[in-house]
């Protein structure tokens, strides 16, 4: 992909412009406290209604469409696991095709393509790099709930380091998940796409206002939305959103945006807790001991160090006092 | 007009392909079905097709791409083989499940293991079930012809289901052959534009591929079941609109030889031709045999194959698909349930034959029917030419 487009024209939601309209209905089939579908929800507050929606096979996929019933005010497509990346790029390129020939009406609907973690990290990840390669003006949406929940809370390649899961499990010769958190978003970067950004739905106002620029990118958009799973993450269900806040606080889960290439760390913190706090109200991670705690503490740290100089190099954060001088 | 060309036939279908006027092409690079879409990009590239051609990453992306376009309202072609027909085998379910009717070419290519890139039918028997509409060719005009019906066919609101058409790979892929080119005023009189039934529209949202729970799931697969059974009369009917249209006459099921032959051989695609040519030169020589071709396989033509072989006393059923651990090739498993139970069954003799792109010649065909005509041919099946001393 080499094209740049201008996203500051974005359409840039405030407190008084808040969209209030989501696509998904009410009385969908989601857990307790659920925020992969809070997550998507807010995505569609933020697109609108003129969209057309991909979804791989998944909780999401599940609970909003037991067939005859359906939670969607949208046109939606489920078709398997792995293939949300290039079902949205068949639809994309159907739309385009179909307007130049002067086969359909109105105005382009922006494509969608909502995944997990493991349908984008894993089993998906080579259909969803040729979509961003090809340059399909979609938005990838990738819901990470850190693990496959849907079919029991399988570890994935996107399950954080010490993490139980059911098949990452701790044991005598084992402290749980054995492999650090893959950086997906890093990779969609690494397709030079116009837009790529992390987001929870902690911070509200950020992640739509990301789903807004990601509307404006005339080509591929990757967002990756972290998304508790009180179910499977063993927490209270009234903790979900406030968990996402405190994984962006303590740098588990830093959020920023690549524009064109540039790097901008969106919510930066003056006193970052410590990771501590935010595992220790997770049953997951009630299994590690504080050595384990502190090794990840400083993986943590050595990670946001390496945001921020991918900022500073690509010139994303504002420049200091020596440097003007 | 039309007019006859010398081509090779993987062109020919590329060409009929670009004159149906596909709005989305979406394929990944398998020998031998490479010429057909890298000749299709070439039309793309010189505007001489208004599609868009996604180059995808592989076939499963080739095969989903093409249902999200389908879905959207685009007429959609692909093409594939063998490994690349494997890679698509889950989306292949998925395709009728929603009623997309998606044309593809298959240019039959044996299955890896050990790799080969040669002909046989055990990448389309491995797809027997999925739910598609799949016809043979025997030679370059029927794979030009075809390719046409199918989008026809497939596009018909009383089918609306996806179509595998199958050709040899490189023994009728890669022949040049004289075929007959139709113009495309000729093209634009038998194919009608293609009108989807439901889209992914947000003027009028409707969820695809929603969960089938146990209450549901069987009455959606009894439908598309029910869909494919009520495409053979269309299957019919648009082969004789295509006889209407340029003279040429296919059947679903073809008889040649002696009539009344009391031996028959069953064949399904290019090795017919050379079974013609053995049929011929055996009644020359006074023997009582002939051929039936199936030209349809699913839906399969029960009844005009019942026709096609009534009075025979022995079918040699040629099969080019080992079904390893059981109990005879694919094709002759079918015809053989079939007389199940009837008192008039043949004889049934299964040769399984040109495997993995091995020649079969003419001269062979006599000799397998010599052997059968001896009652030689004893076992459930058996694998033609295989050298004892490999």
């Amino acid at each position: 992909m080499r094209n740049e487009t201008d996203l500051s024209g974005y359409e840039k939601i405030t407190a008084k412009t808040i969209p209030t309209e989501c696509m998904i209905s009410s009385g969908h089939r989601a857990c307790q406290g659920c925020v992969e579908i809070l997550a998507m929800g807010m995505v569609t507050k933020a697109t609108g209604s003129n969209i057309i929606v991909a979804n791989a096979t998944g909780c999401m996929e599940i609970v909003t469409s037991p067939y005859p019933q359906s939670a969607w005010k949208v046109p939606w497509i489920h078709v398997a696991f792995e293939n949300t990346a290039a079902v949205a790029s068949g639809i994309e390129a159907a739309l385009k095709v179909l307007e130049r020939k002067g086969k359909r009406k109105g105005p382009l609907p922006k494509v969608i393509a909502f995944a997990g973690d493991g349908a984008t990290a894993d089993i998906g990840l080579q259909s969803l790099s040729g979509a961003l390669e090809r340059g399909h003006e979609l938005i990838y949406v990738c819901l990470d709930n850190e693990a496959y929940m849907n079919t029991g809370v399988q570890r994935s390649s996107s399950t954080p380091f010490g993490a139980m899961t059911t098949t990452s499990p701790p044991g005598k010769v084992s402290k749980g998940q054995y492999s650090w958190k893959k950086n997906v978003a890093a990779i969609a970067a690494a397709h030079n796409v116009p837009y790529v950004a992390t987001a929870c739905p902690g911070y509200h106002m950020d992640l739509m206002n990301k789903v807004r620029k990601a509307m404006a990118a005339k080509g591929p958009a990757y967002l990756h939305v972290f998304a508790t799973c009180p179910t499977g993450w063993g927490c209270k269900p009234e903790m979900g959103v406030e968990l996402g806040r405190m994984a962006a606080k303590c740098g588990v889960f830093p959020l920023y945006e690549v524009e064109n290439g540039v790097w901008r760390i969106t919510k930066k913190f003056k006193k970052p807790i410590p990771v501590l706090d935010y595992l220790k109200v997770q049953r997951r991670f009630r299994h590690l001991a504080p050595e384990d705690v502190e090794d990840i503490q400083a993986r943590v740290d050595k990670e946001y160090a390496r945001l921020e100089a991918l900022e500073a190099m690509s010139g994303g954060a504002p420049k200091d006092k020596d440097d003007d001088e | 007009m039309s007019k006859r060309i010398g081509t090779e036939v993987s062109l020919a279908v590329a060409e009929a392909v670009r004159l149906c006027n596909p709005d989305v092409v979406s394929a990944y690079p398998i020998t031998p079905q490479t010429h057909i879409v890298e000749e299709l990009s070439h039309y793309v590239a010189n505007d001489e097709l208004d599609a868009a051609f996604i180059p995808v990453e592989s076939e499963h992306s080739a095969m989903s791409a093409a249902l999200g376009s389908s879905a959207t309202g685009a007429r959609t072609y692909t093409a594939t083989s063998a490994q690349g027909l494997a890679l698509m085998h889950e989306i292949l379910f998925i395709a009728p499940a929603m009623r997309l009717p998606v044309v593809m070419t298959i240019a039959n290519r044996a299955m890896s293991g050990p790799i080969s890139i040669w002909n046989d039918h055990s990448d389309i028997m491995s797809e027997r079930d999925v739910g598609w509409i799949q016809i043979f060719c025997e030679n370059g005009q029927e794979a030009f012809d075809l390719s046409i019906c199918a989008f026809k066919i497939a596009e018909d609101k009383r089918v609306l289901l996806p179509m595998g058409v199958n050709l040899d790979g490189f023994m009728l892929s890669h022949m040049i052959e004289p075929i007959e080119v139709m113009d495309q005023a000729e093209v634009d009189k038998f194919l009608p534009d293609y009108h989807p039934q439901l889209i992914l529209d947000p003027s009028d949202p409707v969820t695809m591929g929603p969960v089938g729970v146990p209450e549901v799931y069987l009455e959606a697969k009894v439908q598309y079941e029910q869909a494919l059974l009520n495409s053979r009369p269309v299957v019919k009917e648009v082969l004789a609109d295509w006889a209407k249209h340029t003279g040429r006459e296919y059947k679903v099921v073809e008889r040649n030889g002696k009539p009344d032959a009391k031996i028959l051989y069953v064949t399904m695609g290019s090795l017919g031709e050379s079974v013609m040519s053995a049929v011929d030169s055996l009644v020359e020589q006074g023997e009582d045999v002939g051929q039936v071709r199936l030209r349809l396989w699913r839906p399969f033509p029960e009844q005009e194959f019942m026709d096609a072989v009534a009075g025979a006393d022995k079918l040699i059923v040629i099969d080019r698909a080992l079904s390893p651990g059981g109990v005879c090739g694919p094709v002759a498993t079918e015809i053989k349930s079939l007389f199940y139970g009837r008192d008039d069954a043949p004889e049934i003799n299964n040769v399984i034959a040109g495997i993995g792109g091995r020649d079969v010649s003419v001269n062979e065909f006599q000799d397998i029917y010599a052997l059968s005509k001896a009652g030689g041919i004893k076992e459930n099946y058996l694998t033609w030419g295989v050298k004892s001393n490999a």
